[in-house]
C-alpha cells in the first residue's frame, strides 16, 4: 500500500495535524513500509470470524442515576489554557473553515 | 547499611523490627538518585519532600505501634502516564509539559493509601508509543547495564530505575509489551496482568482495549506482593472486573512439579538472536529439571498478531489523543480559528511517533478503508486469543524469550520504525487476548539480561507468579548492573 503525499495531507488534515513538508515526505514512506507490513492480514480468509473489540468481554456496566462528588469548576479549570468568567476561552467557531 | 538495593520483602521485615526507618530507607534511595541519575535520567519529576514526609508517617505508625502493610514506608517510582494530583504528569509529551493533574490514579492511590513512598515519575516514550524511551519529548533514558544502550520501553524509565536501584519498585504500564520487554533489557521482574484485574482510571489512554498497569520489581516475591496491592473493581473504570484477587504471594510456594507448558514453534522461527536462545533454551532446561513438562505448541495466527496490533492501537490511539486539542489543558499554539488552533497545538505539541501512530490509526479508520483494515485487524484478534484459548486447554502456560534481542544502541532502530515494532513480536500477542504475562530474569548474553517470558490464560497470575518463583530460586540470578 502506497501513501502517497496527497493521501498524508488527507489523512494529517482529518487527525488535525498541521506537517510541514519534510514531515510529509517522510510520513509518506514510513506510513508506506507499515501499512505494508499491517496488510499482511488481508491474506487470511476472515468471513466467518466475529470481530474483538474487547480482550474481556463486558457490557452494560450501569450505575444507579444519582449525583456523585465531582471536580469543582475551578479544578476541571485548573490546566486551562485560557480562561476566563469560569469557562474556557476558544478562538472564533462560528464561520469560514480554515482552507485544508 | 545499603538499603537501595534490598527488595521490598526484606525491607518490610527491617522496618517492622525497627532496624530501619522509613525515612532512612526513603534517604538512602534518593542519594541514590542523586549519584546515577546524572548518567541514567530515569526520572521526569522528582517528589523529594513528599517522599520524606510520606515516609515520616509511616514511621510515625510504626513508632506508636500500628501494624503496617507490606508497601508503607517503602519507595516507588511511578510511570509518568499515571495522574498524579499536584504533580506533574508529562506522559514525556511537550503538549503535557505543564498539566499538573486535579486528581490521582485509583493504582497509584491505592498504593498510597497503603503507605508507598513515591519518589517521583518516570520517563516513557511519549504516550507510551514505543519501545526504547528514545520517543520521550524531553530525553532518553540510559540502560543501567550499559548507558549507550537503551532501557526497552516505553516504561523504560520505571525499569530503569528498579535496576539501578533508584526506587525499590515502580509502576507501569502495558500496551504491547511496555512492561515486560523494558524490565527484560533491564534485568528485572516485570508483569501485565489480566486485562481489567488492574484500575486503569486516571491512566492517560494510548489503547484502551490493549492498556494494563503493572509493577517492576527487582524479583517475584516483590511483583506478588504488588499486584495483590492493585487488584480490585473500580466503579470508576468499567472496564474493571469484580474479581477476588489471589492471595499472590501464597501462591509462589506451591509445587510446579507435573506443570506443563508450551513453547509456540512460530516464536521459534523468528529472528531470535543466538544470545537469547541459548539462555532461553536453558530455562527450559531447568524447567525440566524442576518437573515442569516443556513441549512444543502452535499459535498458529501469532505472525498476524503484529500487523493487527499496529492497526488497533493506533485506531484507538488516534480516538483517545483527540483530546488533546488546547482547550481544556496543556498546550495551546494559538491559531487563525479553532481548527487552525487545534492543527497548529498538534503539531507543536506531539513528537514523531505519536503523529505516526495518530496518522496510521485515522487512515485505518477512514472511509474507504476502515473494513479493510480496522474490521479486518479486529477479527484477527479473534483468532490470535483463540490461539492462546486452544494451547491453554493443553497447557498452563506458555513461555518464550520476552523479546528477541538484549538491549540494543541508542539510536539503533530511530530511523526505521518498523524495526522498532519488531521487539515487541513475542508480547503483542498476548495484550490482543488480555492474558497476564511476566518477564523474569534468565541469565546474561554479552553481559546484558535475556528475560524469559511466562504468558498465563485469563486471571492465571498466580499460576506465572508460581512458575516464574520456582524458576527464579532455581536460576539463583544475582548479578546486579554494575553502575
Amino acid at each position: 500500500m502506497a501513501i502517497s503525499i496527497k493521501d498524508v495531507e488527507h489523512i494529517a488534515w482529518l487527525a488535525r495535524l498541521a506537517l510541514t513538508h519534510e514531515e510529509k515526505e517522510k510520513f509518506a514512506g514510513q506510513l508506506s513500509n507499515i501499512l505494508e507490513h499491517a496488510g499482511k492480514i488481508s491474506e487470511l480468509n476472515l468471513k466467518n470470524v466475529a470481530p474483538t473489540s474487547h480482550a474481556v468481554p463486558v457490557s452494560n456496566v450501569f450505575r444507579d442515576d444519582v449525583s456523585g462528588p465531582c471536580l469543582e469548576q475551578d479544578e476541571a479549570l485548573a490546566n486551562a489554557p485560557k480562561r476566563e468568567d469560569g469557562g474556557f476561552v476558544v478562538p472564533k467557531i462560528v464561520g469560514e473553515p480554515a482552507a485544508m | 547499611m545499603t538499603l537501595y538495593n534490598q527488595t521490598i520483602a526484606e525491607l518490610h521485615k527491617k522496618l517492622v523490627a525497627r532496624e530501619v526507618s522509613s525515612e532512612e530507607i526513603t534517604r538512602d534511595v534518593l542519594e541514590r538518585v542523586k549519584d546515577v541519575e546524572q548518567e541514567l535520567k530515569a526520572y521526569l519529576t522528582l517528589t523529594e519532600e513528599a517522599a520524606l514526609a510520606a515516609a515520616r508517617t509511616v514511621d510515625a505508625k510504626i513508632a506508636a505501634g500500628e501494624k503496617i502493610g507490606p508497601l508503607a514506608g517503602i519507595p516507588v517510582a511511578v510511570k509518568d502516564v499515571m495522574s498524579t494530583k499536584g504533580v506533574r504528569t508529562t506522559c514525556a509529551s511537550k503538549i503535557l509539559e505543564n498539566y499538573v493533574p486535579v486528581y490521582t490514579a485509583t493504582a497509584v492511590k491505592k498504593l498510597l493509601g497503603d503507605g508507598a513512598v513515591m519518589i517521583g515519575k518516570t520517563n516513557m516514550d511519549e504516550f507510551a508509543m514505543g519501545s526504547s524511551t528514545e520517543n520521550s519529548g524531553f530525553n532518553p533514558t540510559m540502560n543501567p547495564w550499559d548507558i549507550e544502550r537503551v532501557p526497552g520501553g516505553s516504561s523504560g524509565g520505571s525499569a530503569a530505575a528498579v535496576a539501578a536501584g533508584e526506587a525499590i519498585y515502580a509502576l507501569g504500564s502495558d500496551t504491547g509489551g511496555s512492561i515486560r520487554q523494558p524490565a527484560a533489557l533491564c534485568g528485572v521482574v516485570g508483569m501485565k496482568p489480566t486485562y481489567g484485574l488492574v484500575s486503569r482510571y486516571g491512566l492517560v489512554a494510548f489503547a484502551s482495549s490493549l492498556d494494563q498497569i503493572g509493577p517492576f520489581t527487582k524479583d517475584v516475591t516483590d511483583c506478588a506482593i504488588v499486584l495483590k496491592a492493585l487488584v480490585g473493581h473500580d466503579p470508576a473504570d468499567s472496564t474493571s472486573l469484580e474479581y477476588e484477587a489471589e492471595e499472590y504471594v501464597e501462591a509462589l510456594q506451591r509445587d510446579v512439579k507435573g506443570m506443563r507448558f508450551g513453547v509456540p514453534k512460530e516464536f521459534m522461527e523468528e529472528g531470535v538472536e543466538p544470545g537469547v536462545k541459548q539462555r532461553f533454551e536453558e530455562a527450559i532446561e531447568l524447567f525440566a529439571k524442576l518437573g515442569v513438562e516443556v513441549d512444543e505448541t502452535t499459535l498458529p495466527h501469532v505472525d498476524y498478531a503484529l500487523s493487527a496490533y499496529y492497526i488497533i492501537a493506533p485506531a484507538e490511539a488516534s480516538s483517545n489523543l483527540a483530546r488533546f486539542d488546547g482547550v481544556r489543558y496543556g498546550l495551546r499554539v494559538e491559531g487563525e480559528d479553532m481548527i487552525d488552533t487545534y492543527m497548529k497545538t498538534r503539531a507543536a505539541g506531539f513528537g514523531d511517533e505519536v503523529k505516526r501512530r495518530i496518522m496510521l490509526g485515522t487512515y485505518a479508520l477512514s472511509a474507504g478503508y476502515y473494513e479493510a483494515y480496522y474490521g479486518q485487524a479486529q477479527k484477527v484478534r479473534t483468532l490470535v486469543a483463540q490461539d492462546f484459548e486452544e494451547a491453554f486447554k493443553k497447557f498452563d502456560g506458555i513461555i518464550s524469550p520476552t523479546s528477541p534481542t538484549v538491549a540494543f544502541k541508542i539510536g539503533e532502530k530511530v530511523a526505521d520504525p518498523l524495526a522498532m515494532y519488531l521487539s515487541d513480536i513475542f508480547t503483542i500477542p498476548v495484550n490482543l487476548g488480555g492474558f497476564p504475562g511476566i518477564s523474569v530474569p534468565c541469565g546474561l548474553s554479552d553481559g546484558l539480561p535475556v528475560g524469559l517470558q511466562i504468558i498465563g490464560p485469563t486471571f492465571g497470575e498466580g499460576i506465572i507468579l508460581n512458575a516464574a518463583y520456582a524458576f527464579e530460586q532455581a536460576l539463583g540470578f544475582k548479578e546486579r548492573p554494575s553502575l
